[in-house]
């Protein structure tokens, strides 16, 4: 559904943001976009989105080139951006003028996630609150029923109740012939929701892996002593032990700890890619 | 639903369905919630439910109905709890009987207590009905 190769990119000369970047994304997933702050998490969704061109390499998104920015484009692509531009117009107004632009539009479903949201939909939406202004766009973006939805930090600034609301709607909302990107650093917002985690760093993704594919190859697991636990990849305190990341070479089911793996990822990149992108025929033999 | 820190969520998500069937809530040839219901209702990702349902296919506790959603299969309950009790003999009972030997516990004293909280647990189950 959506191609990048050898894509590199610079806001300014020789200071490159992406190199060489390679990512294929299938229909009927929610990616977790993860980087630190700076890996160019957002310069990849507007190179999706159409809004940067790439210097080097090509994108493909639903087989159309984004920088070409087709009609037929536009109406498939939804890019919901960290900070909106505040807009004077309620909410229900805006979705009248903006929706215009995309031909599945669903009002009825828009006006149903204002209510899950707590959103007034006749209050101008530069009147409300950072929090409030946000969970209107993103029914928005919801409602605009594209086929490839991508989010920039969504949930930030949300409340509890409100990032507890926006994964029942991101949940519920999710189609099988449809995508999500949602870039985050807070991870533990999307914990369960999304289910392959896309990982910047170095100008590149260094991983593109299914949850279930993670956690076949590793074990996720509590311990009060590392060192006696074989296999050991990763190991980070708490006062209630250690969370440690061990290679899963008896295939137990654990849960996906995002955090943890980040931090493993970050620190452990070698190592734990290792395991990740071992042969698994080769995997059972030598084990 | 709190999802515990360790177990699998698709696992955590067949036993909540599992929980359900034993507590009596969803009986033989029920429909169950669909799987974006459930996504919706638990806040995870409907990939993961539908590998939950999957699972519970597998070991016949629900089964599908093309177009109509999920059932609850004939006998699930037995099902379930002849695959609760194998898990608590093989998984849950030998960390019990390691404390038991660990404390020198006197068998009598389990037989004891076993017997005082029988009685409650049928107090428990006729002041429910």
């Amino acid at each position: 559904m959506i191609q990048l190769s050898n894509i590199s990119f610079a806001y300014s000369k020789g200071r490159p943001v992406l190199e060489n970047l390679d990512l294929v994304l299938q229909a009927g997933h929610i990616y977790g976009l993860l980087g630190l702050n700076g890996a160019g998490k957002s310069s990849l969704l507007y190179q999706i989105a159409g809004l940067l061109f790439p210097d080097h390499g090509t994108a493909r998104v639903l087989g159309m080139e984004p920088a070409q920015r087709s009609i037929e484009f536009l109406q498939s692509v939804y890019l919901l951006p960290e900070q909106s531009a505040a807009s004077s117009l309620s909410a229900i107004s805006y979705a009248a003028v903006h929706g215009a632009f995309y031909p599945a539009f669903d009002q009825e479903h828009f006006s149903l996630l204002l209510k899950q949201f707590d959103v007034d939909p006749r209050r101008p939406l530069d009147a409300m609150s950072y929090g409030q202004a946000k969970k209107a766009m993103i029914a928005f973006a919801i409602a605009t029923r594209v086929r490839i939805i991508l989010m920039d930090e969504p949930t930030n600034g949300l409340d509890i109740p409100s990032k507890r609301q926006f994964r029942k709607v991101i949940a519920g909302a999710l189609q099988e012939d449809q995508l999500m990107v949602i870039s985050t650093h807070q991870v533990r917002d999307l914990d369960n929701l999304i289910d392959y985690l896309l990982v910047l760093k170095d100008r590149n993704v260094i991983l593109n892996a299914s949850a279930d594919h993670i956690t076949s190859r590793i074990l996720f697991r509590n311990t009060m002593d590392p060192q006696q636990e074989a296999g050991l990849l990763y190991a980070e305190g708490g006062l209630k032990g250690y969370a440690v990341l061990l290679k899963n070479t008896h295939g137990h089911d654990s849960k996906l700890d995002t955090e943890t793996f980040f931090n493993a990822l970050l620190t452990e990149k070698e190592a734990v890619l290792a395991v990740l992108n071992q042969n698994p025929t080769n995997h059972g033999i030598l084990a | 639903m709190d999802f515990k820190d360790q177990q699998a969520i698709y696992l955590q998500i067949a036993e909540h369905v599992g929980e359900q069937i034993l507590l009596g809530r969803w009986r033989d040839n029920d429909k169950i919630p669909s799987v974006r219901e459930l996504a919706v209702a638990l806040e995870v990702n409907p990939n993961t439910v539908m590998r939950a349902y999957e699972h519970l296919q597998q070991v016949h506790i629900i089964f599908t109905k093309r177009g109509m959603g999920y059932f609850v299969a004939d006998n699930a309950m037995q099902q379930l709890r002849k695959i609760r009790k194998e898990q608590f003999m093989t998984d849950e009972l030998p960390l019990l009987l390691r404390k038991i030997a660990l404390m020198n516990i006197d068998f009598n004293d389990i037989e004891q207590a076993w017997k005082s909280y029988q009685e409650t647990f049928q107090k428990e189950q006729n002041e429910k009905k």
